[in-house]
């Protein structure tokens, strides 16, 4: 069986600085995977190039076997990887119907129509309604999503990720600045959403982390020293010392 | 920025009048408008406005719907105009028979071809990118339109004769009113047909990628692609708006082309609002309105344009419509009545502020610009000279009583907005 993604070599640099230095990296078909790391160790500019926000100084990545090195992020999107952010990143002046939507579109096959009315689109609409019960937010649908709590953006953000039905889901720090009952909200969501599907999450919360991933990679000043269990991940010295040592000194 | 439809769209089943109710009563006022406002000044207003209706919708597609600033989108209205103007040449000769009143959609046809070539790569970016662009190809077009003289005419430009097509029901198009129904057959058929855009997957991506154009790439749109097809359709109305200007005053000249026509339809979107979809339809009306209107009463018009305009910007970004969609919610609790009276006593010294500000640049205009001997000036059908100290002195009491007055009433105005808009505040009084 071929590897969700692949990363091989990977590269960036900007300018003199190298921030991602010779990445290799295999995520199985349908594992949860987490990738840690300190801060500034290069966990969203990896997640920037498997997307293709920046384009790679060196090395591949491919999704289920195919290159996908340098594609435009839509093109990445359309072989059936999404992703979300780390700073929320919705439509502010779009309703979260809208919202969600939109992020339907594509994949319903409606590319740059100019001929089909959505509102009339029975199926877009009702599948739409489904996604935006799911991650709970049916009762504020008509309201502009700028306005949304923080944990609520999180959520559509989510949503809007995983509304196309990608197998591949990225997401960046999803319970990033959220409480302790909306994080546990939030992985349910998570959860729920990605059943059956390939997840690669970023994620400070150690506890979410264990509790979330079958493997969690560490990535450290651009490098990844571990891929593990995370029973194994706890026990490794290496990760110990350059990683959750570090977080214990402070 | 919201569209008025908002909250209708997102649910399916509307019901039939609510949806079809606006475009009913739309088409009775454009029938009947002719019979409220019959005088030769009026028709000529009104076909003026529906041609700036077309024309501030089209922009308003670039830059309320999809997010591009353009400073050269009359390039599109002027050549539009120009084609439909050769068109009715031929048509005149004989060497070709349709009738007169399809003539915008050669206009629409050669708006779409040149929204195509240019689009092409103008769309790459947005913002500054995308602005400079096409302030550019404005300038390009312009300079083109003095050096290709075969299509464009040079400077005393292309003229035609709308009275030469074949006849459609008797009507030949001699009269203004008859232009005037063919206009508003184009209004509302082109009103509709943009409106109806801003409702497909196209439209909505416009809005999406307007809104946050990274995040449209990992849903799988490519922004530039996005903003290509709104330009292209844009550019296609606007072509429109500018035949229907052809056959309405049957010359177009380089003017209708170049950064000013460009300057004045951005103005009509943003003093109308552009984050509505009716609000560059408010901007076109009142701007027709003001140039048809005050230009009879002040050779300054332009300045108190211009000073609305900035006012606009850094007042009232959302725009005139913006202004009436913020009293939806005291409207919904029934609640406007409340602010009546604290708009006037805002609004008669607001108004004599204004009065004594205009007379003293009106005043200031007329010492500049008449001849040394002529001091007397008339002024809303008042005579006075302007070397005598009392016309100075009543200007100036109306404009500092008037600006003290407004500085005074400005808390309560806002108290009793806040009331109007506090949903618990009115429950007790209720």
């Amino acid at each position: 069986m071929t590897a969700a993604i692949e990363l091989k070599g990977l590269r960036k640099r900007f300018g003199p600085t190298e921030i991602i230095r010779g990445v290799d990296l295999e995520i199985h078909n349908g594992e949860r995977h987490a990738i840690i790391g300190p801060n500034g160790a290069g966990k969203s500019t990896l997640f920037h190039l498997i997307s293709g926000r920046y384009g790679l100084s060196g090395g591949s990545v491919s999704l289920h076997g195919e290159d996908i090195s340098n594609l435009p992020p839509y093109e990445i999107y359309r072989k059936g990887l999404s992703r979300s952010f780390q700073v929320t990143n919705i439509f502010p002046n779009m309703s979260v119907f809208e919202n969600v939507r939109c992020g339907l579109m594509w994949v319903k096959d409606y590319k740059y129509s100019f001929w089909h009315l959505v509102d009339r689109e029975r199926e877009l609409n009702q599948r739409t309604a489904e996604v935006i019960e799911e991650i709970g937010l049916t009762s504020r649908q008509h309201i502009p999503a700028g306005v949304l709590t923080y944990a609520e953006q999180r959520a559509l953000e989510i949503g809007i990720s995983a509304a196309g039905g990608a197998d591949v889901i990225m997401l960046d720090e999803p319970t990033a600045g959220m409480s302790h009952s909306e994080t546990d909200q939030a992985i349910a969501l998570i959860r729920k959403i990605t059943d059956g599907k390939t997840l690669v999450m970023v994620e400070h919360d150690m506890g979410v982390v264990f509790d979330v991933a079958d493997r969690i990679s560490v990535l450290v000043y651009g490098e990844i020293i571990a891929t593990d269990t995370p029973e194994n991940i706890r026990n490794n010295k290496a990760v110990q010392e350059a990683y959750l040592g570090a977080e214990a000194e402070e | 920025m919201s569209e008025i439809t908002k909250t209708s769209a997102a649910t399916v089943s509307t019901p039939a009048l609510k949806r079809y109710g606006p475009w009913i009563g739309f088409l009775i006022v454009l029938l009947i408008l002719p019979y409220i406002f019959s005088s030769n000044v009026g028709v000529y207003t009104m076909n003026l406005m529906g041609i700036f209706i077309i024309f501030a919708l089209s922009y308003n597609m670039l830059l309320g719907q999809g997010g591009m600033l353009s400073f050269g989108h009359a390039v599109y209205f002027g050549l539009g105009g120009f084609m439909s103007v050769h068109f009715m040449n031929y048509l005149e000769d004989g060497s070709f028979v349709f009738p007169m009143w399809l003539l915008p959609i050669f206009g629409g046809a050669i708006g779409l071809v040149f929204a195509i070539i240019i689009g092409s790569f103008s769309t790459r970016r947005a913002g500054t990118v995308f602005a400079m662009i096409s302030l550019g190809v404005g300038e390009l077009m312009a300079a083109s339109s003095l050096i290709f003289v075969a299509f464009f005419g040079g400077e005393e430009g292309v003229s035609g004769d709308r009275t030469m097509g074949p006849p459609l029901f008797g009507v030949n198009f001699g009269q203004d009113v008859q232009v005037y129904y063919l206009i508003a057959a184009w209004v509302f058929v082109t009103v509709m047909l943009m409106y109806l855009f801003s409702r497909t997957p196209a439209g909505r991506l416009a809005n999406a990628v307007r809104d946050n154009a990274e995040r449209a790439e990992f849903i799988g749109y490519s922004q530039r692609k996005v903003r290509f097809v709104s330009f292209c359709a844009s550019g296609f109305f606007a072509g429109i708006a500018g035949g229907l200007f052809a056959i309405n005053f049957e010359i177009v000249t380089e003017e209708n082309l170049n950064a000013l026509t460009s300057g004045v339809v951005l103005l009509m979107a943003y003093i109308g609002g552009v984050g509505f979809f009716i609000g560059p339809i408010v901007g076109a009306v009142l701007f027709t309105l003001l140039q048809s209107i005050l230009s009879n009463y002040t050779d300054i018009w332009q300045l108190y344009v211009g000073v609305m305009f900035v006012l606009t910007v850094m007042f009232v970004p959302q725009g005139l419509t913006g202004i009436m969609m913020m009293h939806t919610p005291a409207w919904r609790m029934k609640r406007v009545g409340g602010l009546v009276v604290p708009y006037i006593r805002m609004g008669v010294p607001a108004l004599a502020m204004l009065a004594g500000i205009a007379g003293f640049l009106e005043m200031i205009h007329h010492v500049r610009g008449s001849p040394a001997d002529e001091t007397m000036m008339s002024l809303m059908g008042i005579e006075f000279s302007t070397h005598s100290i009392m016309p100075w002195v009543t200007v100036a009491v109306l404009a500092l009583v008037g600006g003290y007055l407004v500085r005074n009433q400005a808390p309560q105005l806002k108290e009793a907005w806040e009331t109007a808009n506090n949903p618990d505040a009115g429950g007790k009084e209720a």
